[in-house]
């Protein structure tokens, strides 16, 4: 069945520049590989798609059940320049939660 | 042997300028702690900073540290607190000397020592550098600072833990800095309490992970928690955070007792990632954290240790930030009501835009967004939503350009919309609104010979 991320993980983002991070952490440590072998960076890209303009990087931290994402080009040049309401890219994290992935019963 | 302390205490007490002014006075009489760290400096913050220079010499850093100093020096004099802050900006000795006369209305007779770090303005030097080959090449696009550097504003290279390390150790209770970086704040203090050289990657790591948990405040307890968010207790009451760290390298993060917020396990690890890029390569001036060795811990309630970070030698490099002027913006918006609400505000926007294109405004981008439907979320949003029940949606149109004159333009196409535009319209009792200019951030990374970090003590 599937399941929202937002019933998985939770989440925070941040800014670099036109970069945007998000960290997404599981809520219990038992569904960290579940998040590992679904939440792709290609999967997040498709997620993100026509949202962000470059691609998008993975980085694992297994010591804090988290994977770390990178999405570049993500906030209209960010930071001054950037004409979004979330030019600091604070709210991406919860953006992604409303991605939905399969687990087993 | 000199007699080093089995635990020191950092507290963060502001995690930018405009944090909460409660929490500074909180943290240096709500119980025991040995430091006191704030930081003051976004990266535009120092652009707004060098105008202010530029129109009074005597300007040019946070005042509102003042006030705070005045406001919790009699408590940190009292209880031999050391400050440590980056309030300086861009004129760090102006910004000591206005703590200093704040200082004389207690009666100190000379015996608080003040340090002041400065070096890391580069924007007199920044010509002879460019000239030297130094050109400063923009991290993100790979361009040479000499594109713009007609438009510098300002340019400070961020500084380590070192001179702070050396103003404590030349017995600075106060430490004022420049763009001292945010992990060098809490840093500083460690190095110096245990005795840490500044080869030791371990250490080094360990309290820059330290840094970065407090430097955003009660970013770390509670606040702007996603996990369990409803149940955190007594968010009014707040606790920011302290660093209890031993010499070792361990240390737990706690918070006063009686405070509010919650220090858990979700807590500290939504700060960790917070901003992070490659986790195995935190890159400070200090070193090189590895994100991936850190353990946590939930020791007791609103106690958490880290343990087990490890750390990599510093690079020869310094980041430099230079703040440039880039052009104009301005944001507009209007309120459309139901029925209809997200179609009305849809139309206005395609009769705004068709208006713009009409008059030949060019702009170099025009940003849409319907607050209420897909601002933050975008399309992803809308699949999840019954639009015809939608209340309100709030039109935001924003443009920006290299000149003023299209930017002006546009802030006058918005009231028209009130009267000649879609129905139920509401929420312009703002008025128009302004071009505002944009101060735009160019990151880049210089050798870090090239500069020189000083420090001087003023005695108030």
């Amino acid at each position: 069945m599937k399941k929202r991320l937002v019933d998985l993980a939770h989440a925070r983002s941040g800014d670099k520049g036109d970069t945007a991070n998000i960290g997404l952490i599981a809520l219990k440590p038992k569904d960290y590989p579940l998040l590992v072998k679904q939440v792709t960076a290609a999967r997040v890209a498709r997620h993100f798609k026509g949202m962000i303009k470059g691609p998008v990087e993975r980085f694992e931290l297994p010591n804090l059940y988290a994977l770390n994402f990178l999405l570049h080009g993500a906030l209209d040049g960010g930071g001054t320049i950037s004409l979004k309401t979330d030019a600091q890219g604070k709210v991406f994290s919860t953006a992604l939660l409303r991605m939905e992935i399969e687990v087993k019963q | 042997m000199t007699g080093r302390p089995t635990t020191v205490r950092v507290a963060g007490g502001q995690g930018f300028w405009g944090d909460w002014l409660e929490a500074p006075y909180r943290q240096v009489t709500g119980g025991p702690v040995d430091y006191l760290m704030m930081d003051y400096l976004a990266e535009v913050t120092m652009s707004i900073l060098q105008k202010q220079k530029s129109r009074d010499p005597a300007r040019g850093y946070a005042t509102d540290f003042v006030t705070q100093m005045e406001r919790i020096l009699p408590a940190v004099v009292e209880r031999g607190i050391k400050v440590t802050a980056n309030a300086g900006g861009v004129n760090p000795r102006a910004c000591a000397m206005a703590v200093a006369a704040a200082a004389e209305k207690l009666r100190l007779n000379g015996t608080l020592k003040i340090g002041v770090v400065t070096g890391d303005d580069l924007l007199g030097r920044l010509d002879g550098l460019l000239a030297r080959g130094h050109d400063l090449k923009n991290l993100d696009t790979g361009r040479p600072l000499k594109d713009v550097r007609d438009q510098v504003l300002s340019a400070n290279a961020y500084l380590g833990a070192g001179p702070v390390v050396e103003a404590l150790q030349r017995g600075a209770q106060v430490v004022i800095t420049g763009r001292v970086t945010d992990t060098g704040l809490t840093l500083g203090p460690l190095m110096h309490a245990f005795g840490w050289t500044s080869d030791a990657w371990d250490q080094i790591a360990a309290g820059t992970v330290a840094g970065h948990i407090i430097e955003c405040g009660a970013q770390c307890s509670g606040g702007n928690c996603l996990y369990d968010w409803k149940r955190i207790p007594d968010m009014a009451n707040i606790g920011y955070p302290i660093v209890e760290a031993r010499a070792d390298g361990s240390f737990d993060i706690v918070k006063h007792p009686g405070t509010g917020g919650r220090i858990d396990i979700a807590s500290v690890t939504e700060q960790l990632v917070y901003e992070m890029g490659d986790p195995r390569a935190y890159i400070t001036p200090d070193g090189v954290a590895d994100f991936t060795t850190i353990q946590l811990s939930q020791v007791s309630k609103d106690r958490v240790r880290v343990s087990g970070v490890r750390g990599k030698a510093a690079t020869d490099k310094l980041k430099v930030s230079v703040a440039y002027f880039y052009g104009y913006k301005a944001v507009g918006t209007l309120v459309y009501s139901w029925p209809d609400a997200l179609e009305k505000a849809k139309a206005a926007d395609r009769i705004l835009r068709e208006r713009l294109d009409a008059l030949g405004l060019k702009f170099e981008a025009i940003h849409t967004e319907f607050v209420g439907a897909d601002a933050t979320h975008g399309p992803l949003a809308l699949k999840d939503v019954d639009v015809a029940a939608i209340p309100e949606v709030q039109l935001r149109v924003g443009v920006r350009a290299r000149d003023e004159a299209p930017v002006d333009r546009f802030t006058r196409e918005i009231a028209p919309l009130i009267l000649n535009g879609p129905p139920s319209v509401t929420g312009f009792a703002g008025g128009r609104p302004k071009p505002e200019e944009i101060v735009a951030y160019w990151p880049a990374l210089i050798d870090k010979k090239m500069v020189q970090p000083a420090v001087e003590l003023i005695e108030a």
